[in-house]
């Protein structure tokens, strides 16, 4: 069976700077995927080409085995990505509702309300705050709104970028566990981290990224054992 | 007595007219940061498209008939001001979209020089003021004051009435509505915006369909109301829509209605009251918006300016 997604070859640059020289990975259905690396190593670039924002220079971005690296960036989303952006991006001015409401933009059926509620379940603080504006929250609070936004257009894929960034060690627990619940109920899970233990003790499948290209691949636990990835990003050396 | 309520009376008339044009200012600045100047000769444009309405398309025998003559002339002004929206967007604009902020600026001066130089030599009689009939609603409404009489003309009921109605209808649908909500999540952050499917060139395209609208409503009540229109009526009013817009706070529509009433007003009470009259009356609107500027950059109802991160 082909992966839910698959990147091959990927280069991307912004003028001359060729942020993504060479990166390739695929994402089977019901895993979590994660792509670890230190900052500007090319993830965020990776994650903006595959949702539309930006065009490849070449390469190519398969998801359910059809092309999808030429399309707008708005048709992206009702193919079944969703992307949780770098620094969570929320609608500050626009209250949890409104910002909920904008994650089911896409969606015509009558579940949306069925859906806010789940929401609202898996993160009660949200609901208690449904009326207020996104911008006042915290950024743990913020990065539940935003998984939240993400998920209203019930996705095959949901792109997480940097979910901790920012959050204290009991927060970032609270996401990581429900990033495991998603998957869990069936998402597919492109997770990129710069918190390389957290997120590939989590993971199906890691994928290192290193000056704009995938240097090492494997399951998230072997990934975690090897020397070269301790030395590199867990500290150790 | 009588005198102030009579020059207030005019003020919200002309404010009304301005707020209903600040309004396409406001929406277009708060969705793309652009002072679309040319926004001025749509509503000019759109006056003669009412005009043409009523000379070529309404039959001789009922143009004197105001209850089929004005609804036409709506349609007519309404459908003239959106096509040359759609159209400046699409052709003037759209290209230029991620161009730095003066390329817009200057095409938005270049189409409004267009627009103006088109009408004058292309439109019958344009080279002059041409009058517009006042047969439709020709009433006026006499209030006896302590001192007097205040004069209040029907079209100018009418002009408060639709502005502050459109004023209203524009704020729900942009708050309440689906399309509403796109369209400030594009103005927020358009990435974003388009993560969540949004298309921007449609939110932005409707964008401008409602300003033009608004101004084409704006039109018609003006050329009624006044009976006379020429070619540098978009500008005048236009630049009063424009500080209007800066006034209350540019992407705001509260702003734009306030800002729009506030200038009418002023104008007015400056021109009886202010040394000078009314040869002075439009100083006194920009000492305003330079005072609102010093102390509230921006204006009066409008966002701070962020620096996105």
């Amino acid at each position: 069976m082909s992966p839910l997604l698959e990147v091959t070859n990927l280069s991307v640059a912004y003028g001359a700077i060729e942020a993504v020289r060479d990166v390739s990975f695929s994402v089977a259905e019901g895993q979590i995927v994660s792509l670890i690396g230190s900052n500007g190593a090319g993830k965020t670039t990776t994650l903006r080409t595959i949702s539309g924002l930006l065009r490849p220079k070449s390469g190519t971005v398969r998801f359910e085995d059809q092309p999808i690296e030429k399309l707008p960036a708005h048709t992206i989303l009702g193919r079944g990505i969703a992307h949780c952006p770098e620094g969570r991006r929320l609608f500050g001015r626009m209250t949890v509702e409104e910002n909920l409401h904008l994650g089911a933009y896409v969606r015509k059926d009558n579940g949306v309300a069925a859906d806010m509620s789940r929401v609202y379940d898996l993160f009660p603080v949200l609901g208690q705050r449904r009326h207020q504006k996104a911008g006042l929250f915290s950024g743990g609070e913020q990065q539940m709104l935003a998984i939240g936004r993400a998920m209203m257009s019930k996705p095959r894929l949901l792109m997480l970028d940097e979910p901790s960034m920012g959050l204290s060690p009991i927060m970032t627990q609270r996401i990581f566990d429900t990033i495991r619940e998603l998957q869990s109920q069936g998402t597919t899970i492109l997770l990129v981290e710069q918190n390389a233990l957290a997120a590939l003790a989590l993971s199906d499948r890691g994928y290192v990224v290193d000056l704009g290209r995938t240097t090492l691949e494997g399951p998230g636990r072997d990934l975690l054992a090897d020397q070269r990835v301790r030395a590199a990003y867990l500290g150790e050396g | 007595m009588a005198t102030l309520l009579q020059q207030l009376t005019s003020g919200l008339v002309l404010g009304a007219l301005i707020a209903l044009i600040a309004l396409g200012y406001t929406m277009v600045y708060g969705i793309i940061q652009l002072i679309n100047f040319a926004h001025g000769e749509v509503f000019m444009v759109s006056v003669f498209g009412a005009l043409a309405t009523y000379k070529w398309f309404i039959p001789q025998s009922w143009q004197g008939t105001w209850q089929i003559a004005l609804p036409c002339m709506l349609v007519g002004a309404v459908l003239v001001a959106v096509v040359l929206a759609v159209l400046m967007e699409r052709f003037a604009y759209r290209p230029l979209r991620n161009a730095p902020r003066l390329a817009p600026l200057i095409t938005a001066l270049g189409v409004s020089v267009m627009l103006k130089e088109f009408v004058r030599n292309f439109f019958p009689g344009a080279t002059a003021a041409v009058s517009v009939p006042r047969a439709f609603v020709d009433k006026a409404i006499t209030f006896a004051v302590p001192g007097g009489t205040v004069v209040i003309q029907s079209t100018g009921i009418l002009l408060v009435v639709v502005s502050i109605i459109g004023a209203v209808l524009l704020q729900t649908y942009i708050t309440r509505s689906r399309m509403g909500r796109a369209m400030r999540a594009t103005a927020q952050d358009p990435d974003t915006a388009r993560l969540m499917g949004v298309d921007p060139n449609r939110t932005i395209v409707l964008t401008f369909v409602i300003g033009g609208a608004l101004a084409g409503l704006a039109a018609v009540l003006y050329g009624i109301h006044i009976n006379t229109v020429d070619t540098e009526a978009g500008f005048l009013n236009g630049i009063f829509a424009f500080t209007a817009a800066v006034l209350g706070g540019v992407g705001s529509i509260k702003g734009a209605v306030i800002g729009g009433f506030t200038i009418g007003v002023i104008k007015t009470m400056a021109g009886q009251y202010f040394p000078g009259g009314t040869e002075y009356d439009l100083v006194w609107i920009f000492v305003l918006l330079i005072v609102v500027l010093v102390f509230r950059p921006q204006g009066l109802f409008g966002e701070p300016e962020r620096v996105r991160a």
